[in-house]
């Protein structure tokens, strides 16, 4: 019973900003093991959403249910050691850091919450660095500050930092923007490799990006769900057509 | 260069400016003997106050308050209550622990400019304090500690505070501990998260980071060693006055780092030397030499933002903690 239980459950999930409705009542799954993408039109929803999972923003109302415990209540940092890891949608490394710092940041905290007290291991710290800088590519950057980057590299800093955390739950928010195409086809390999150890909640402007790494596809207008599907159902549906893939 | 080799070098240029210091002693005339020792004991209140300021990137206008707690959890203690020095010393660093912790609590729920008017609101009702109970303090004319309040034993040997070979060495005790305590703080898992929270704090806490309660670390500690100053200065210097719980004392300390290099180890012990010196010369020769002062001072912070240290460290000493 336990394995088929969702990664994520929302239930009636709602936030408001001033009169705004962001997201409005939205019941949300996410299996284990999946890649999930959201789509859908600017100002939809979809950062708010991811927001309210990982804790950045607080709900209106509603339940957020991780691994089945509610951890509506719980501070943004606790739900990182529970395994959910955000990547800004906004660029937001420590520019003024190396991108080694930036990354030892991350894998600190891991190795920290697994040890409690006590020395930090360096040589463990340095090996778990370079190893999630190289995964994304900018191993030989490492020495460079992260605001000297150009806004690709700066992408795939966040998207190490989020890999350093080892989450469960990783959260891309747009990650190919400013990607070339040969980056972003490097880029949907390495979402592959990652998804073999956690599950992955992509939101993605890119539908070539979309169709070739999504396992399902959840669409939203106005902060609640148009419609949820494979791949072939949501390209084939007429509501999403007239939304968001322009009809 | 490596990760050790780094550690050695920082280790050794610590190491070689507490030696310098100990050896100033030996060489300096007496008038600069004595200079040198205010400036070690205000210079480690900069020392705790760049670990919040510099460091973590909390600007406080109310620091005076951790270094009175410290002036007078030693001075009144030893004035009324006869306790010996060191006990006195260690009632101001409570003093200053207690009054961190509790500040934490209401100004970090603040930041950015509400943090420093909170700050200084704090500090402020504690400086009125220090007048509103004259019964005890004094207010502005202060208490002053006698040459016997400030004498005391220990293994056997008797150490009287107020003989200037003493209160030197004592000075450079206490600064050489605040200086190594910070070190080590910086350059521990804290201290990374502190400069992360100075750089980015939302991307801190999305790290799985409490940012709350690194930043009240941060202001315990730094209020703590800003006591252990103001405690230090009431038992060497011999008194303890309601001016050092005024704003002055909640500028100083960030004229000083500002000067020498806010996020650096050794910034404020440059800075505290440098303006110590600046009001020293000057006034020798003008009245109006605290404007002399200010115009330096904003010349400097024009030309490198980031303090002596701080330009050094940008252009040449890369390895600089
Ligand atoms: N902090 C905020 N304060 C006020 N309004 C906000 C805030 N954050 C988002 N909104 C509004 O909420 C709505 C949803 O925004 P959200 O960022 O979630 O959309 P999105 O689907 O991520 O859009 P995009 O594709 O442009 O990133 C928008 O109308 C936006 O203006
Ligand atoms: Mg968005």
């Amino acid at each position: 019973m336990a394995a088929l239980e969702p990664l994520l459950t929302t239930r009636s999930l709602s936030r408001r900003f001033g009169g705004l409705q962001a997201v409005a009542n939205v019941d949300f799954q996410v299996q284990r093991g999946e890649i999930r993408a959201i789509i859908g039109p600017n100002g939809a929803g979809k950062t708010t959403l991811v927001s309210l999972v990982c804790g950045r923003i607080p709900a209106s109302e509603g339940t957020i249910v991780f691994e089945g415990e509610d951890i509506t209540g719980l501070p943004a940092h606790t739900r990182v050691l529970r395994g959910i890891a955000y990547t800004f949608q906004i660029t937001s490394v420590f520019a003024n850091l190396t991108c080694h710092d930036n990354v030892a940041l991350a894998v600190q905290r891991t190795l920290l919450s697994k040890q409690r007290w006590g020395r930090l291991d360096r040589h463990a710290l340095t090996a778990e660095v370079m190893a999630a800088l190289e995964r994304v590519g900018i191993a030989d950057l490492a020495a460079v500050p992260a605001g000297k980057l150009s806004y690709g590299h700066q992408r795939l800093l966040e998207v190490a930092m989020g890999l350093a955390l080892n989450p469960r739950l990783l959260i891309l928010d747009e990650p190919t923007q400013g990607l070339s195409d040969a980056e972003i086809a490097s880029f949907c390999d390495l979402v592959r490799t990652i998804a073999e150890e956690a599950t992955i909640l992509l939101i993605e402007h890119n539908m070539h990006v979309v169709m070739s790494l999504a396992h399902a596809i959840t669409v939203m207008n106005n902060g609640a769900i148009l419609a949820e599907g494979d791949p072939a159902s949501i390209s084939a549906n007429a509501d999403v057509q007239q939304a968001y893939l322009g009809g | 260069m490596t990760p050790a080799d780094t550690t050695k070098r920082v280790l050794m240029l610590h190491a070689g400016v507490i030696a310098a210091l100990f050896l100033a002693q030996f060489v300096l005339p007496e008038y600069h003997h004595g200079v040198l020792a205010r400036v070690m004991v205000l210079a480690a209140y900069a020392t705790g106050y760049t670990l919040l300021f510099g460091y973590t990137g909390l600007l406080s206008l109310g620091h005076a308050m951790f270094f009175a707690a410290g002036l007078y959890g030693a001075g009144l203690t030893v004035y009324h209550l006869g306790w010996s020095p060191p006990a006195g010393f260690g009632a101001g660093i409570a003093a200053g622990l207690v009054l961190s912790v509790m500040v934490g609590f209401v100004a970090l729920r603040t930041t950015g400019v509400a943090f420093m008017i909170v700050t200084m609101m704090l500090a402020q009702a504690v400086y009125l304090a220090s007048l509103y109970f004259g019964e005890w303090t004094r207010g502005d004319e202060g208490i002053v500690l006698t040459q016997a309040m400030r004498t005391f034993e220990i293994a056997g040997a008797t150490i009287d505070l107020s003989l200037p070979d003493e209160r030197f060495n004592a000075a450079l005790i206490l600064y050489a501990c605040s200086l190594l305590i910070c070190l080590a703080v910086v350059r521990a898992p804290l201290g990374r998260v502190m400069v992360a929270i100075r750089e980015n704090e939302d991307r801190t806490r999305m790290l799985g980071y409490d940012t709350f309660q690194a930043k009240l670390m941060a202001l315990a500690l730094s209020g703590t060693l800003s006591a252990a100053a103001g405690a230090s200065y009431a038992l060497l210097f011999g008194y303890a006055g309601s001016t050092f719980a005024s704003i002055h004392y909640s500028i100083y300390p960030l004229l000083w780092v500002l000067l020498g290099g806010a996020a650096t180890t050794l910034g404020p012990l440059i800075g505290t030397l440098a303006i110590t010196y600046m009001i020293d010369v000057t006034s020798g020769f003008t009245s109006a030499y605290l404007l002399l002062v200010g115009v330096m001072l904003v010349l400097l912070v024009l030309w490198s933002p980031n303090g002596l240290l701080g330009a050094l460290r940008d252009r040449k000493l890369a390895w600089l903690p």
